[in-house]
């Protein structure tokens, strides 16, 4: 008799701005503007930002990696351990008033069908972690800042985790972990994540703009509309 | 009993041509002296004064129950089920017949001092309807009164609104909605308009998910039940009879069920439902005319046409009280209007299969409700026997476009691409693939939070079609426009009609005998 072959596991791959949570990093930030301790420096920041806020939606509309790497210039200068703690204000005060109803039932169901629960997002990991924490997955991917001395330089820390980067990733995770790809999920929002949404058997659309939609449509992706 | 001759007429060299459903539009063909079309009964007399019907209903019930207003005090929890947009097809004009019962028994409890009121249409593993489709149905005063709190969609994957209540002493899991399970008054609604539902099935499927519903839902099930429409003969009625009747021990049910005749369409387009040879100088000119337009017409706008027009049912039986007893009555409301004896069955039976079915309201009828139509539901439109021969040849006109609504059917998409090219095996469909469907955590949350059917929901419309494929030899399609959905269905598919009767002489030789039949409006066929 042969030894049975051994099941690979699956797993379920979730983007999470504009697909669990109906916030961005730019609200994300916003609130680390408004909470700069410095009153000058905050009203700089905070109308600095506001100035900014079309130039950004532009990029990111164009080019995530490069809004990504303009984007993250603001946080230059926080210390690693405000950083932390703003996260998780950040996750209170912003993040969980935003994750649509739907979310927390959409892992839930699929946690029961035995996928590995994972968050692979563009944010930042302090502002994921508790995110990750709250939902009970098993497993998140964030972008980080790169720190020098304890404290951040505004650049991401490589390879910057948008786009394609964000599918090479679940490929090297599903050959790391044995991952069944082709029986496992993923659900992203925004025509940048196509290529996430490409390399597993079970890609849903969620809540897709304009060229998400199209592509789903054209491939026949399932697409849900959470709230 | 001989066949009727105003419902039964065996063409002739003279005879006009027969037009045939062709989804959103139609065609017209001569078929050969000796084709036995069969046309339905013509609409019952509908009865005039509905509010009073309703209130004797509810004061006379029926089988051994008190009246409704007899079983109300203050203070009690009262459920009320609601059948859902599935049924009648196609919708009817307003005021909707729910609207009415539910206008009545909502007076009749508040009356009694009755507050604690909810509301829900029994979905079972349906799609969500929209606001505005619950509100056509229970009109607008309870819609506003009701809606969202009180007045809403059952959810069946949500765990919190569903209850399990055990099992029948065949096994079937039965679990239905809380609401339901912790009232102290269940009131179900019901609109019938062919014998296949009602009674039990509304209850023991109604208001069901999954976890009840695979138990009759299933291929085997569906081949032990010798027609639908039959319940003397269908395992699936016997299941639902074994679930309703668990669940009429558990809980107080009250049910209300409306019997519908089968005036499909407005004076304007009656002749439709008449024999060709009747039609006058200006049915022939409307008929013209509605073609050319139709023609002219892209698909999506004729769809969206169609979908707007409903149909002015009359009211022929209200019937109130204990499950099997009110049901009873409302069978034979059904047989009255539906059924047509014919005698003998034929090698050769031709549907036109039209735009609509029970699961493509407001929608497109995708190739697996087509398929859903033909052997399903038109194939099962008979008591006693089938009326094509085992082994005979089915010919239905539809264009078999593969198109599909991705809001409503997004896992239909996927069990056409994925699973049908695999096999097309009931037994090996369920084995491999249903419980990946059924789970698909996003199907359910397409199904409890948009407006699509439940993941399983194109199982159950291949399964079906379980004994109606068994039976049939061989199926073609007249007019498909492409080779691969009819291919992917496992039939045949022929360019004309001429080509399509040439086909089934090869199995049948020079002379079949060919019934054709022109439903809608649906008949039902006693075959002797």
């Amino acid at each position: 008799m042969t030894a049975a072959k051994k099941k690979r596991g699956t797993a379920a791959f979730y983007d999470v701005d504009g697909t669990l949570i109906k916030t961005n990093v730019v609200h994300a930030y916003a609130y680390y503007a408004l909470n700069t301790p410095y009153l000058a420096k905050k009203l700089t920041k905070t109308a600095g930002l506001l100035a900014s806020l079309p130039a950004y939606w532009l990029a990111d509309k164009f080019d995530r990696r490069k809004f990504n790497e303009h984007f993250y210039k603001n946080y230059a200068g926080y210390s690693e351990d405000r950083l932390v703690v703003i996260g998780e204000e950040v996750f209170e005060n912003v993040i969980r008033p935003n994750i649509f109803k739907g979310a927390r039932s959409l892992i839930d169901k699929s946690r029961e069908q035995g996928h590995r629960q994972i968050l692979i997002t563009g944010a930042l990991d302090v502002i994921t972690e508790p995110l990750a924490d709250y939902l009970g997955v098993d497993e998140f991917v964030a972008n980080r800042l790169e720190m020098k001395d304890g404290v951040a330089t505004g650049r991401l820390a490589k390879p910057v985790l948008a786009g394609a980067n964000k599918a090479l990733w679940v490929r090297r995770y599903a050959e790391k972990h044995e991952i069944d790809l082709d029986g496992s999920f993923a659900y992203a929002d925004s025509g940048s994540d196509i290529p996430l949404l490409s390399v597993v058997g079970h890609p849903c659309a969620v809540n897709p703009d304009f060229r998400m939609k199209t592509n789903a449509r054209a491939y026949d992706w399932p697409i849900l509309n959470l709230e | 009993m001989a066949e009727n001759s105003n419902n039964v007429v065996y063409l002739d060299e003279d005879s006009a041509p027969r037009y045939l459903h062709y989804a959103e539009d139609f065609l017209t063909y001569k078929f050969p002296a000796g084709t036995r079309a069969i046309y339905a009964n013509p609409p019952m007399k509908p009865i005039e004064n509905r509010g009073a019907a309703i209130r004797y209903a509810l004061n006379h019930p029926e089988g051994d129950v008190d009246p409704l207003f007899a079983q109300l005090e203050p203070g009690m929890k009262v459920a009320i089920a609601i059948d859902d947009i599935s049924v009648p097809l196609p919708p009817m004009k307003t005021p909707d017949i729910r609207q009415e019962v539910l206008e009545i028994v909502v007076q009749m409890l508040e009356d009694h001092g009755v507050e604690d009121i909810e509301m829900f249409m029994a979905l079972a593993l349906h799609r969500r309807m929209t606001p505005a489709e619950i509100k056509r149905s229970v009109g607008a005063k309870i819609f506003d009164k009701y809606y969202p709190e009180r007045l809403y969609n059952m959810d069946a994957e949500d765990p919190d609104s569903m209850v399990y209540l055990g099992q029948t002493d065949h096994g079937e899991d039965v679990e239905v909605v809380r609401a339901a399970a912790e009232s102290d008054l269940l009131i179900y609604v019901n609109v019938n308009y062919v014998p296949m539902n009602g009674g039990y099935k509304s209850i023991g499927t109604g208001m069901s998910g999954y976890k009840s519903i695979r138990h009759h839902h299933n291929p085997d099930t569906i081949a032990k039940s010798d027609s639908y429409m039959d319940p003397e003969n269908s395992a699936l009625y016997d299941s639902n009879t074994r679930i309703g009747k668990f669940i009429n021990e558990k809980l107080n049910v009250f049910h209300i069920e409306t019997a519908l005749n089968n005036k499909m369409y407005d004076d304007n387009l009656d002749f439709l439902a008449k024999n060709e040879d009747d039609w006058t100088g200006a049915d022939h000119m409307k008929f013209r005319s509605f073609r050319w337009a139709l023609n002219k017409a892209p698909r999506a706008a004729k769809r969206a046409l169609f979908h707007k027009v409903p149909a002015p049912y009359g009211l022929i039986g209200v019937f109130a009280g204990e499950t099997e007893a009110t049901h009873a009555k409302t069978l034979e409301k059904c047989w009255q209007q539906h059924a047509v004896e014919v005698e003998g069955q034929s090698d050769v039976v031709i549907y036109g299969i039209p735009f609509e079915s029970p699961y493509n309201v407001n929608s497109i009828m995708n190739p697996l409700l087509v398929r859903v139509m033909a052997l399903g539901y038109f194939f099962n439109m008979y008591r006693g026997k089938p009326l094509i021969k085992k082994d005979g040849t089915l010919i239905i006109t539809h264009p078999c476009y593969d198109e599909f609504d991705p809001d409503h059917h997004p896992s239909y998409i996927e069990f056409f691409n994925r699973c049908l090219p695999e096999t097309r095996n009931s037994h090996k469909l369920a084995h491999k693939f249903e419980q990946e469907f059924a789970h698909n955590p996003s199907y359910i949350e397409m199904f409890r939070r948009g407006n699509a059917y439940h993941g399983v929901h194109p199982f159950y419309m291949w399964y079906w079609c379980e004994n109606g494929a068994n039976h049939v030899g061989r199926v073609i399609v007249v007019g498909a426009e492409n080779e691969h959905v009819p291919e992917r269905l496992g039939w045949e598919r022929a360019e004309t009609m001429d080509d399509a009767l040439e086909m089934a002489k090869e199995t049948h030789g020079p002379s079949p005998s060919i019934s054709l039949l022109n439903h809608p409006p649906y008949i039902i066929t006693d075959v002797k």
